[in-house]
């Protein structure tokens, strides 16, 4: 490096300063008084839960500690199916992402450059056009009386319209079409640095195209499926729109019933609690999806150097 | 290297069809006449002229183009602060939680940032008496901090791969970093810029949960309305309003990119 010594400092503690100081006070912050609130009790005040810890004279404090709230979560029926319901729907529609963006991955990482960069951007413009108004639009598909529906009348598929629309299945349909992109823009990255002379080889030396995509493709890009399966599964745990413009009773998830808690019965300790399990949930696939794209910075480092 | 493509192809096709076909169809019935919205009964333009007379929506709107224009602008003050710790300065120490801080936005679900983040506004009200309620401030201050997180992952591949031997050339010559930052990184890496900006408006344009935890009474945005419609059942008036944020954001980008190529620039997304 050739800067001089102190408008390299200054430059230091502004780049990484600045940032990390909006992030300590608008990210991490909030976390630790979440984690507060998820302890306290909830009141008919302004703001709607008890303090922490009061002066009760003659400077006593007393320090209020309440765990009901995650008692509840833990022991109600009602929380708990919402939980494992929010890591069903996660599961499935990862798994459903990956079967159908690594193929969408593939083809487009192996189709001719003048194809690519349009092919590309088809994957990245819904990004760029509103989340609420694309899953409004399955809305319209999926009712009683809607497109598909009528479609499949009109094919004379079924006689009687389906159910579609407020159900679990409409849930999948929504995810699936909405964290699509996130799986296959990973995978992509991953598949055009593939190293494609191993698997001419691998013909060369008499070896069938599927097997030879079982045992060089797909172990070289497990590092894209990790991460699109994370940037996929872990919003998808948490995720609200979805599941309430979308699903139906029988579909709880947990972003839903935290939406509830806090807009409609106003409980702001509990939303808390539920928040605080559902981060400790999605810890443990953060730390993963964090920890390997570090393993595969530091190799792309030592590549390229 | 022969081998059949057509099943890879058909997924391929079958993938964009299942992206682009439902906001297709949106598209196609706001100009439907029936108020019945999957029953076609003729062209008609009558939704839009519903739109316009919507002055709730209309001030909800220009509510939230504000908010994401300001929301953009310090985005990507903060995104390229952030890129720039990360490309050039090294290991750093506290990197991995840096890393860890950027990344997380994300991800995060939704609910968790705007619950934890209006908790935040309020024990702040009690402890300093800012903010003073809740509205524009608050929103934009929640915006900017998942946005950042955006522009920083553009602006951090755009610094990643550029050549530095103009810089060092600039420098070796007597000028000053500030002075090799605004006349040489900056303009080579304004293409990310600007996609970070574009990235960072629509995405606020389009947030909902986190502004409805973090909004106050009187600062109703965009989605809050749309939701609010949406939620009542599906309706014209919401297709058009769609087929009007799609066409300007399509027009943008696709804007954004000629003038990329123009420069001969390859538009970052």
């Amino acid at each position: 490096m050739t800067l001089p010594h102190p408008r390299r400092r200054l430059s230091r503690l502004v780049n990484i300063g600045v940032p990390y100081l909006w992030l300590g006070l608008f990210f991490l912050l909030p976390f630790a008084i979440v984690l507060r609130i998820s302890i306290a009790e909830p009141a008919l005040a302004q703001p709607p839960y008890t303090a922490l810890w009061e002066w009760v004279g003659d400077g006593v404090l007393a320090v209020q500690l309440n765990f009901q709230n995650f008692m509840l979560v833990v022991q109600d029926e009602l929380y708990l199916a919402a939980f494992l319901n929010s890591l069903l729907v996660a599961l499935v529609c990862t798994v459903l992402c990956l079967l159908l963006g690594y193929p969408m991955a593939y083809a487009i990482a192996t189709s001719s450059a003048r194809w690519r960069v349009p092919l590309l951007l088809l994957i990245v413009l819904p990004f760029w056009t509103s989340f609420l108004i694309r899953v409004y639009a399955w809305m319209g598909i999926l009712k009683q009386n809607g497109l598909l529906n009528n479609f499949l009348m009109w094919l004379g598929v079924i006689n009687e319209p389906l159910a579609i629309l407020h159900t679990q299945l409409a849930v999948y349909i929504g995810v699936v079409y909405s964290y699509l992109p996130f799986m296959i823009l990973p995978l992509y990255a991953n598949l055009t640095r593939l190293d494609f002379s191993l698997l001419e080889a691998a013909a060369d030396l008499g070896c069938r195209p599927w097997r030879a995509f079982l045992k060089i493709t797909l172990p070289l890009s497990l590092p894209g499926i990790i991460a699109g399966s994370m940037l996929v599964f872990i919003p998808v745990v948490g995720e609200f729109v979805i599941p309430d413009l979308l699903g139906g009773p029988q579909s709880l998830m947990v972003g839903k019933m935290l939406w509830t808690e806090f807009f409609s019965n106003k409980d702001w300790p509990l939303a808390s609690a539920l928040a605080v399990v559902l981060l400790a949930l999605l810890v443990v696939p953060f730390v993963l999806m964090q920890r390997l794209g570090q393993r595969l910075d530091d190799a792309a480092e030592a590549h390229t150097r | 290297m022969k081998r059949r493509r057509w099943p890879l192809l058909a997924v391929l096709g079958f993938g964009y069809a299942f992206l682009y076909v439902p906001v297709l169809l949106l598209i196609v019935y706001s100009f439907n006449e029936s108020r019945l919205v999957t029953v076609w009964s003729g062209f008609s333009v009558k939704w839009y002229g519903e739109l316009l007379a919507n002055r709730q929506l209309l001030d909800a709107a220009w509510l939230s183009v504000r908010i994401a224009a300001v929301n953009a602008t310090f985005a990507v003050i903060l995104g390229t602060l952030a890129a720039n710790a990360l490309v050039r300065h090294g290991r750093f120490r506290g990197r991995t939680g840096f890393e860890l801080l950027l990344t997380a936005p994300l991800v995060m679900p939704d609910v968790i940032i705007g619950l934890s983040l209006l908790l935040l506004f309020v024990a702040m009200q009690q402890v300093i008496g800012w903010p003073d309620g809740r509205g524009f401030t608050t929103i934009a201050i929640a915006h900017i901090t998942f946005s950042m997180a955006y522009v920083a992952v553009v602006v951090r591949a755009r610094l990643a791969q550029m050549d530095r031997s103009l810089e060092e050339a600039a420098m070796d010559l007597g000028a000053r970093p500030l002075t090799v930052y605004r006349t040489i990184t900056l303009p080579l890496i304004a293409p990310a810029l600007l996609s970070g900006w574009l990235l960072a408006f629509t995405l606020s344009l389009d947030d909902l949960v986190i502004a409805s935890f973090v909004s106050g009474p009187g600062s109703t945005t965009l989605p809050m309305v749309i939701y609010a419609s949406v939620r009542m059942g599906v309706s014209p008036q919401i297709n058009a309003l769609a087929t009007v944020i799609v066409a300007l954001v399509t027009l943008a980008v696709v804007v954004a990119a000629l003038t990329m190529r123009e420069r001969g620039e390859k538009f970052e997304v």
